[in-house]
């Protein structure tokens, strides 16, 4: 493995390390805001014990987020030195700003994990509105400032020199709307069915109680209410690459000539060497269609861009295909959930009694799906993240300073890559054996929990 | 205001930044070498005090590391960058210390209680706190005496020699010593509130024996100063002198304080001995931000960078510091309940 590949693979494994804890750290507050405010506006004992243990785990969750953060803050530094230079000073601004996301994250979660005796239940959950605010916050900045990497504007370069520089600009520059929206929601996405799944496998079991039915459907509600939100922005980013990034649609399509009238690819394997893409059903016109709103209208192929300014299509296309498919599978356990409230709704005799979470109760097969989301929902994060920065190559900042230019001239970025490696998968085995034993020390509906709380 | 005016006052912002995270965050890995040795009939006592008084604030005191890092390669990208070069083996290092010391922490204190100390997650706390200020205050001695190269060759020599002279170990054991005194002393306020006094002796005793290490320590730096950093140690001399006898007297005020067991004044005096260190140095060592050729004005990024960045502290200052008092008066304030 050259240096250079070790650099970019200790990049990558960070960041998708990173994204995980990142996407919960925005997702989990609001469920808690909802949660708590359930549990104070009822005074109800069950929907506030759900808060309580969903606290503990976010502390744990929160603490690996803030140091592999700080991995990453000084890894851009560290790796790409020669990225820094020209990045530092015209997107750094956003990074700045995290930094104060950050601080009310921080500085809220201390008071929420640790006040639950010390504040009133009113400013206790008044807590969990910055938080919700400060982690959306911190993930639409940092992603400001992808976007940058993806349409630089707002500064000149020239001989090596930044200058002109309008911070503001850069903030908002072209890809800002459609990149902050569809990663701010992707985490309200993988953090709903990740949390219904946690109590779907409880369920599967055998374990019974209203604490489980209720946290399913809040998490269930929340994926359900961002997932179409998702396939939309998803569409509209797809368009917003095929006008701004024309060589990463190509690759993110398996596109290798140029041709009107091209075809929609699913699935589908692509073969630089052949330089086509095998296996794929096409849908004739359909990508012109898609990406242009026009059959007839002209897809540049990847062999017609200038050598070396075009992406490794492999993984791009097929990141891309299961982003996708995740977003319509999710989208079809969606309805297939409402439709059976709905009909369970229908049949019984007293009407809006049912709890949409009770339906799932009595299918194995909605319960095993719902599982199986909780992971599909940070799969596409990841697969998605891969065809943003894999599709972006060989640029580090898109038609301006190449990845390979950026890179330290430290040695021993094999020995980093293997170590950081070593050290994010012990971290993650641990923590998912803390958070099993966590789990296992909580089991039952709550009722002997709550019973105990009381009588202290 | 001019260009300059606003390179200085953003360098100023970004050093109080390194003032309060010496100061606060320091305490905290000082709170973990305490854990690493904690001794005697108190000490599970001595373990939980630490774990108590961390627990609520690390994580906000950890981002004054983040908003260093971040303003730094914001405003003064060329300093940024040849850190980041030229201590790349250092700044790896201390980082894995902060992972395994924030994931060790957090596992403990919302894992499973019964084996709270015993695990080996107890002894990555310990050893991280350690490793992490005596790495970043060998990292500080390099910079001090100039010895950041430019374009360092790519060689393990390099890597290493840089941060490994006799000044900058010494640099490293100091800054250790000042980390373990800020949170022995802390903690004498923390457990003779909570009216636990023999526990409050046993850290007198630790904030002591740290003081006299500081001690030692400042005493053999400054011969050391007058041959491997003898820029700083003329502006020490001169520029930087009201802050140094500040901070001795400090230092002696810290001292005295603590041995007669006046431990809110001890409290006061010792993070303030470290803010006087600290600013002496940057007063010594201004205009240089890495000396010996980098300096605020010919590293620091176009002025547009420089206001926005201010306006960006100012609105940011005025969330940050109302929440900042909220979450210490909770906690830390003179709360019955924090017993
Ligand atoms: C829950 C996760 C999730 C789901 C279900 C989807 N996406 Fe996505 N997608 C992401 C999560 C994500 C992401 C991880 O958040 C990315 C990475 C960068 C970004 O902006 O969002 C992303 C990137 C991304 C990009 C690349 C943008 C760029 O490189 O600038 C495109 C074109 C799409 N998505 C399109 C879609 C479409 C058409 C979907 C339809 C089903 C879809 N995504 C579902
Ligand atoms: C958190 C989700 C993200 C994931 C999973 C991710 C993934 C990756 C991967 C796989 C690479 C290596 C690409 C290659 O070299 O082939 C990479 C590179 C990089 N990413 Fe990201 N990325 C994420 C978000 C971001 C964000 C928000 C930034 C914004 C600053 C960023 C900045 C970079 C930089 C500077 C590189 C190195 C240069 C390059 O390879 O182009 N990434 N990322
Ligand atoms: C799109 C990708 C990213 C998102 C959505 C994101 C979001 C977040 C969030 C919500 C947190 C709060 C911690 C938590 O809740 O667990 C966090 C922490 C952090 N992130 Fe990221 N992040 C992303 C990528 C990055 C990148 C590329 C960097 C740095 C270059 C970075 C730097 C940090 C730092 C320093 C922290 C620690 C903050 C603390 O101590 O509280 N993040 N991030």
């Amino acid at each position: 493995m050259s240096e250079y590949l070790a650099g970019r693979a200790q990049m990558g494994t960070s960041l998708a390390f990173h994204i995980v804890f990142a996407s919960l750290g925005v997702g989990l507050p609001l469920l808690l805001l909802i949660v708590e405010g359930l549990a104070y506006r009822r005074k109800d004992e069950t929907w506030r014990l759900l808060a309580r243990r969903w606290s503990k785990a976010f502390g744990i969750l929160f603490a690996i987020g803030a140091v592999s953060g700080t991995v990453l803050s000084f890894e851009l530094g560290l790796l790409w030195p020669g990225f820094m230079k020209y990045a530092g000073s015209v997107i750094g601004l956003p990074f700045s700003l995290e930094g104060f996301a950050f601080f009310t994250e921080a500085i809220f979660l201390g008071l929420y994990l640790y006040g639950w005796d010390r504040l009133s239940p009113l400013a206790h959950w008044l807590c969990t509105i910055p938080l919700a605010v400060s982690g959306a916050a911190s993930a639409w900045f940092v992603t400001t400032a992808n976007s940058w990497m993806n349409s630089p504007t707002g500064f000149k370069l020239q001989d090596g020199v930044v200058s002109d520089v309008r911070p503001i600009e850069a903030i908002f520059n072209p890809g800002t709307p459609i990149e902050t929206a569809h990663t701010m929601i992707s985490a309200y996405v993988a953090t709903g069915f990740a949390v219904a799944a946690v109590y779907a496998v409880g369920l599967l079991r055998g374990r019974r109680g209203l604490i489980y039915r209720r946290a399913l459907t809040v998490g269930m509600l929340m994926g359900i209410v961002a997932t179409p939100l998702q396939i939309i922005t998803g569409d509209i980013n797809a368009r917003w690459v095929a006008d701004y990034q024309p060589a990463k649609l190509a690759a993110m399509e398996g596109q290798f000539q140029t041709e009107k009238g091209a075809p929609l690819r699913i699935g589908g394997i692509p073969n630089p060497g052949a330089g086509r893409t095998d296996f794929a059903i096409e849908i004739p016109a359909g990508l012109s269609f898609l990406a242009y709103g026009d059959p007839g209208a002209v897809v540049k192929g990847l062999q017609d861009f200038p050598a070396g300014t075009t992406p490794n299509p492999v993984m791009v296309h097929i990141s891309f295909q299961l982003m996708v498919a995740i977003g319509f599978g999710l989208l079809a356990l969606s309805a297939w959930f409402l439709g059976a409230w709905i009909a369970a709704r229908r049949q019984s005799k007293s009407g809006r009694r049912v709890f949409p979470g009770a339906v799932t109760v009595h299918s194995r097969a909605l319960l095993l799906a719902i599982g199986a989301a909780g992971f599909a929902g940070f799969a596409a994060v990841e697969l998605g993240w891969m065809v943003t920065e894999l599709g972006r190559q060989p640029w580090v900042i898109y038609g301006v300073v190449r990845t390979s230019q950026a890179i330290t001239p430290a040695p021993g970025l094999v020995w980093s890559f293997v170590i950081s490696t070593a050290i994010y998968v012990g971290l993650a085995v641990a923590l998912v054996g803390l958070l099993l034993r966590l789990a296992a020390g909580t089991r039952g509906g709550g009722e002997a929990e709550i019973a105990a709380e009381e009588a202290a | 205001m001019s260009a300059t005016q606003a390179d200085y006052l953003v360098a100023g912002v970004l050093w109080i930044a390194v003032v309060i995270y010496a100061c606060f965050a320091g305490a905290d890995f000082g709170g973990g070498v305490w854990d690493l040795f904690a001794r005697g009939p108190r000490k599970e006592a001595q373990r939980r005090a630490v774990s108590r008084a961390m627990g609520p604030v690390w994580e906000a005191n950890h981002v004054w590391l983040i908003f260093l890092i971040t303003g730094l390669f914001t405003s003064f990208p060329p300093a940024f960058v040849r850190l980041a070069v030229g201590l790349y083996l250092p700044f790896s290092l201390a980082l894995l210390g902060i992972v395994l010391r924030g994931a060790a922490f957090a596992f403990r204190a919302h894992g499973a209680p019964e084996q709270r100390t015993t695990t080996p997650w107890g002894l990555a706390f310990g050893a991280a706190s350690i490793m992490t200020p005596f790495v970043l205050g060998a990292c500080a001695g390099a910079v001090a005496a100039g010895d950041v190269p430019a374009n360092p060759s790519p060689s393990f020599d390099a890597l290493v020699g840089v941060w490994t002279t006799p000044f900058c170990l010494v640099c490293g054991g100091l800054a250790l010593s000042i980390c373990a005194g800020l949170a022995a002393a802390y903690l004498t306020v923390e457990a003779s509130d909570a009216g636990d006094s023999a526990l409050a002796e046993d850290f007198r005793r630790r904030a002591l024996l740290a003081g006299a290490v500081t001690l030692v320590l400042a005493i053999v730096t400054l011969p050391l100063l007058t041959t491997e950093a003898p820029g700083l140690w003329t502006g020490l001399t001169t520029r930087g002198l009201p802050l140094v006898i500040m901070a001795v007297v400090f230092a002696a005020a810290a001292g005295g304080a603590m041995y007669s067991r006046h431990y809110r004044l001890a409290r006061l005096a010792a993070p303030a001995q470290v803010a006087a260190i600290l600013l002496g140095w940057a007063v010594a060592q201004a205009p240089y931000l890495v000396p010996p050729d980098l300096t605020v004005d010919n590293s620091a990024s176009p002025p547009e960078v420089m206001t926005a960045l201010l306006i960006a502290y100012v609105a940011g200052a005025a969330v940050l510091f109302p929440s900042l008092l909220l979450l210490f008066r909770v906690f830390k304030g003179q709360n019955p309940a924090a017993a």
